[in-house]
């Protein structure tokens, strides 16, 4: 099939299946799966910058579908996500500035790459330790460890006591999230919202791999309603993102709505998976995506090729 | 639980082939339609094209989730 847009030629069931497979993930974990859709778009031949941005569009589409059947389930905080949607707009403009800087200084791609390599470790060992052990923990019968304000899905993290203590800051305004179960500053949310736009707009993608995990560990919301609150505020910062490729000539919009067409099977399958896990077990199984996206730029930092 | 799953497996498998008959009709028909004019909107008019481009996606994502949810719902019962 023929994308004039892009001037690629991508057979569509190529497109069905890789947004079938990124439809899972996206249900399951909340993520948007950029770290496969991008190099999957640049092994059919497609430009780098027009596989960002139609990658950011086909997340859309794919959020949308899984913030629904979340929704459904009683796993999306709209308040919090609306709140997430404001820091996660300015973080992003934020990491795109330091790409500029970084540009200008003649660096930006051994910086990037240092830097990614760096966070996805950090992101899997770290909770590659907590899921463990809060599931060895939960074979013994005793309350420590659940997360405050974790009661409407009893969600548990052997991290809890850092994360009660953050909700403790008393920075004004407070925010009452009854759907989450918690009372938190504004700023603390805004704060990682930030952080998470920051390296959106830094590394590409939706950092939903940063997000995701931060808003289990530093704000207390539990595991399901994370990968539910997560999805519905990244259908508000992507089509911010997407606006703003596509205005520079960054979208071909056929090919994502092809690559949607598998995604939105494949995101009601994650979703529907996600009632079959407890939190920790759904972390756990976390664990791997952000080594795949830390393999892809080990690959690219060794051969020169980018994917 | 066995049966249950079963049972939902199977009216995966047939919501599946459902579905991929109506996406490759949608391939054929709005695609080749809009094609051109997308391509037309996305060298002359970026703006608008941004627009449509959300619009597109976003109205795509709605009409699927309720045509996958409908054919689910229609083929449990069937099946029950």
């Amino acid at each position: 099939m023929f994308f004039p847009i892009s001037n690629a030629h991508i057979s569509p069931i190529y497109l069905v299946v890789v947004g079938f497979i990124i439809g899972i993930l996206g249900g399951f974990f909340g993520v948007g799966g950029s770290f496969i859709a991008g190099p999957a778009l640049r092994l059919m031949g497609v430009n780098w910058n027009y596989a960002v941005g139609t990658d950011l569009a086909h997340i859309v589409g794919k959020s949308i579908v899984a913030a629904r059947q979340h929704r459904t389930l009683g796993n999306v905080d709209l308040k919090l996500g609306l709140i997430m949607a404001m820091g996660t707009i300015g973080g992003a403009e934020a990491g795109a500035q330091l790409i500029q800087a970084l540009k200008r200084a003649g660096n930006v791609n051994t910086v990037v790459s240092f830097v990614a390599i760096v966070v996805y470790f950090g992101i899997s060992s770290f909770m590659l330790w907590e899921s463990r052990k809060t599931l060895q923990s939960e074979k013994r019968p005793s309350q420590a460890g659940i997360v405050k304000g974790a009661a409407s899905k009893k969600d548990r993290s052997a991290f809890s006591p850092v994360t009660r203590n953050i909700q403790r800051l008393k920075i004004w305004p407070m925010i009452t999230l009854p759907t989450s179960g918690i009372r938190i500053s504004l700023w603390t949310i805004l704060l990682v919202a930030f952080v998470g736009g920051v390296f959106s707009g830094f590394l590409g993608g939706g950092a939903g791999y940063i997000r995701m995990p931060s808003m289990v560990y530093v704000l207390g919301v539990p595991t399901h309603l994370a990968v539910g609150t997560d999805l519905f505020e990244i259908v508000i910062s992507a089509s911010y993102g997407t606006f703003t490729h596509a205005i520079k000539g960054n979208v071909d919009i056929l090919i994502a709505l092809v690559m949607h067409t598998g995604a939105v099977i494949g995101a009601q399958i994650g979703v529907v998976a996600t009632q079959y896990f407890a939190g920790p077990k759904i972390r756990l199984a976390f664990v791997p995506l952000p080594l795949i996206g830390a393999a892809i730029v080990i690959y690219t930092l060794m051969t020169g090729h980018k994917l | 639980m066995k049966k249950e799953a079963a049972k939902n497996l199977r009216t995966f498998a047939i919501e599946l082939a459902v579905y991929a008959v109506l996406v490759t009709c949608y391939f054929f028909l709005v695609l080749h339609l809009l094609g051109e004019w997308l391509y037309h909107l996305e060298t002359r008019h970026r703006y608008t094209y941004a627009v449509v481009a959300i619009l597109l996606i976003a109205g795509q994502a709605v009409a699927l989730d309720a045509v996958t949810t409908l054919l689910f719902r229609l083929l449990r019962r069937r099946w029950r």
